[in-house]
């Protein structure tokens, strides 16, 4: 827990004080604790801004974006009981991209694209689960998964179909960007839209982290331990998709950060949710944070942050599989 | 108390898979459910765990009727200890002793010191405190088994409802497992475990159910009714009988 929460103030120190304009830790430090104190900073007013309207916002999103992938992703992992899941498996990153490349394609501003990317992942993920749930079968999870694949197969030939469509020199460029992920457009006003759904969701997650464990049992078992399992699957996929969809409405469709960090995560702290929550929210953020840093200092050019996180995330989940695998059987 | 089964109709969705089902199990008491695969017997079990609801007729457990209780009500009552246990992740023994608790604490709460007090006993009992802290992955199957028996009666139960636990363990842990199931009749639990085995039914049960294409053929006191010509009859083989000089019964099939 402890690395976990390391990582996560290293990430936010190097976020902050790395880029095209460095910033000393000094400077950071006074430029943080002029903002706290109220007093005029001690630091021209250029390292002010730069650290409280630049890169202070595009901080606070990648933080919360990667706590979000990556506690939602850890739920589903616990809830489909296979470690191989992701946050976007019952639809909800195809829902989304299809909502934004409709936007795009409408010729909407940010913030429509943006509500309608998170409704789109509501959308698909209520859609999924309607579907599923009136297919009567034995276990109604892989039912359930069945559904989210099929439904996800659907809305990537949606968004397949809107970029077909799209004026090729000014919409696609727009709908590529998007869909690869990027927090360069992040601003100040991002982040209440952004905040306010990651919080609620993960709030949720973290109360109730501890029946994760028996949640992860088969269905009956789970059951005849007392749990009314119906209501409490309906719960956590709420949750976890409230924070998917707002994440991804915000940043585009970022992959690998729901699948890989839960599996750090479980290499330090062990599998037991009510210690895995916690530490993959922490590392999530963390995790992005550097990503995202890479992202924007790397090259002149911003490197989009899906194909980063698969850069770092395909070799790395090699590396997992073949040394840890026996953390969850 | 007595947790029972009146008239009962039982099946899935689509399927009836057993009609006219009267069955009563005391506390203390120890009852083998013995049948043919396909038989019905872990269709009963789970009817009467209240996992399946049950398509007429109706499952008490004392004077109330079991649908009208509460999954967590019903969970402080009842325990199940599944056939196979599929674990995904690697938690710890403790940890899955401690979801025995989950009836014992709200939805958001988490293990209290007095829940860990409680896995303790239960795994000391079961003389498996040293596997605490080890993945449940990593342990034989005798003492994954022994770990789902301590799960039990975490929940501490009155009842407890045991699918097969003798297969698919070696001669010594059957013994051990068949012990258990002794043990707690003795210490005021109520038991019921379906078996392929009617030596492990004489074995550790007072009572044994016959079951077969879900009706019932047979059912009283193991040693009245595990005879040859019911053995013969519920299973459509022939049995042999062993007896010893201090008039003990065991069989064999073929």
């Amino acid at each position: 827990m402890a690395v976990a929460a390391a990582v996560l103030v290293a990430g936010l120190l190097l976020a902050l004080m790395v880029g095209r304009y460095p910033i000393s830790f000094a400077e950071l430090f006074s430029a943080i604790a002029g903002k706290l104190t109220g007093h005029a900073p001690a630091v021209p007013s250029t390292i002010d801004n730069v650290v409280w309207q630049v890169r202070g916002p595009r901080v606070a999103s990648a933080a919360l974006v990667g706590a979000a992938l990556a506690i939602a992703g850890t739920a589903f992992q616990g809830l489909f009981r296979n470690p191989l899941v992701s946050p976007d498996i019952l639809g909800a990153s195809s829902g989304a991209a299809l909502g934004a490349v409709l936007g795009i394609y409408f010729s909407l501003g940010v913030f429509a694209i943006q509500a309608l990317a998170f409704l789109g992942g509501l959308l698909a993920v209520a859609a999924v689960y309607a579907i599923g749930g009136a297919v009567r079968a034995r276990d109604p999870i892989l039912v359930l998964v069945l559904t989210g694949v099929v439904i996800g197969a659907l809305l990537g030939a949606g968004v397949g179909m809107v970029k077909y469509l799209a004026d090729p020199y000014g919409q696609l460029p727009a709908m590529t960007f998007w869909l690869l992920g990027s927090l360069a457009s992040i601003g100040a006003a991002d982040i209440a839209p952004l905040g306010i759904p990651v919080a609620l969701g993960t709030l949720m997650l973290l109360a109730l982290r501890w029946r994760l464990n028996v949640m992860s049992l088969p269905d009956e078992e789970a059951k005849a331990l007392g749990l009314p399992t119906g209501p409490l699957r309906v719960a956590i996929i709420a949750a976890a998709t409230l924070v998917t969809s707002a994440s991804v409405a915000t940043a585009g469709v970022i992959g690998w950060v729901g699948l890989v960090v839960p599996h750090i995560a479980r290499t330090l702290v062990g599998p037991d949710f009510g210690r895995l929550i916690p530490a993959t929210a922490l590392l999530g953020g963390g995790f992005l944070l550097l990503i995202d840093t890479l992202a924007r200092t790397v090259s002149a050019v911003e490197i989009p942050l899906g194909i980063l996180t698969a850069l770092v995330g395909t070799p790395f989940f090699i590396w997992l599989l073949a040394s840890v695998s026996k953390t969850w059987s | 108390m007595i947790l029972s089964g009146h008239n009962l109709t039982i099946g899935y969705r689509d399927r009836v898979v057993g009609r006219g089902l009267d069955v009563a199990l005391a506390t203390g008491d120890v009852l083998a459910l013995l049948g043919p695969n396909g038989g019905g017997k872990t269709t009963l079990l789970k009817t009467l765990l209240g996992l399946l609801a049950p398509q007429s007729g109706e499952v008490r457990l004392g004077d109330r009727r079991l649908a009208s209780l509460t999954s967590r009500q019903r969970a402080r009552l009842i325990a199940y200890v599944p056939q196979f246990h599929v674990a995904t992740f690697a938690f710890t023994v403790e940890a899955v002793v401690l979801m025995g608790r989950t009836a014992h604490g709200n939805l958001f709460s988490r293990p209290s010191s007095a829940d860990r007090a409680v896995a303790v006993c239960v795994l000391e009992r079961f003389g498996i405190a040293h596997l605490r802290e080890r993945p449940y992955t990593m342990i034989s199957g005798g003492e994954r088994q022994l770990v789902l028996l301590a799960r039990a009666l975490a929940q501490e139960p009155q009842f407890v409802v045991l699918d097969e636990p003798t297969a698919s363990l070696d001669f010594g842990n059957q013994g051990k497992v068949l012990r258990e199931i002794r043990a707690l009749a003795l210490s005021g639990h109520g038991v019921l475990f379906t078996t392929h085995d009617p030596n492990h039914a004489m074995r550790a049960a007072d009572r044994a159910y016959l079951l077969r294409d879900g009706i019932r053929v047979g059912e009283g006191a193991t040693g009245m009714i595990l005879t040859k010509a019911q053995l013969e009859r519920l299973y459509g083989t022939s049995v042999e009988t062993v007896n010893d000089s201090t008039g003990r019964t065991a069989f064999l099939p073929g």
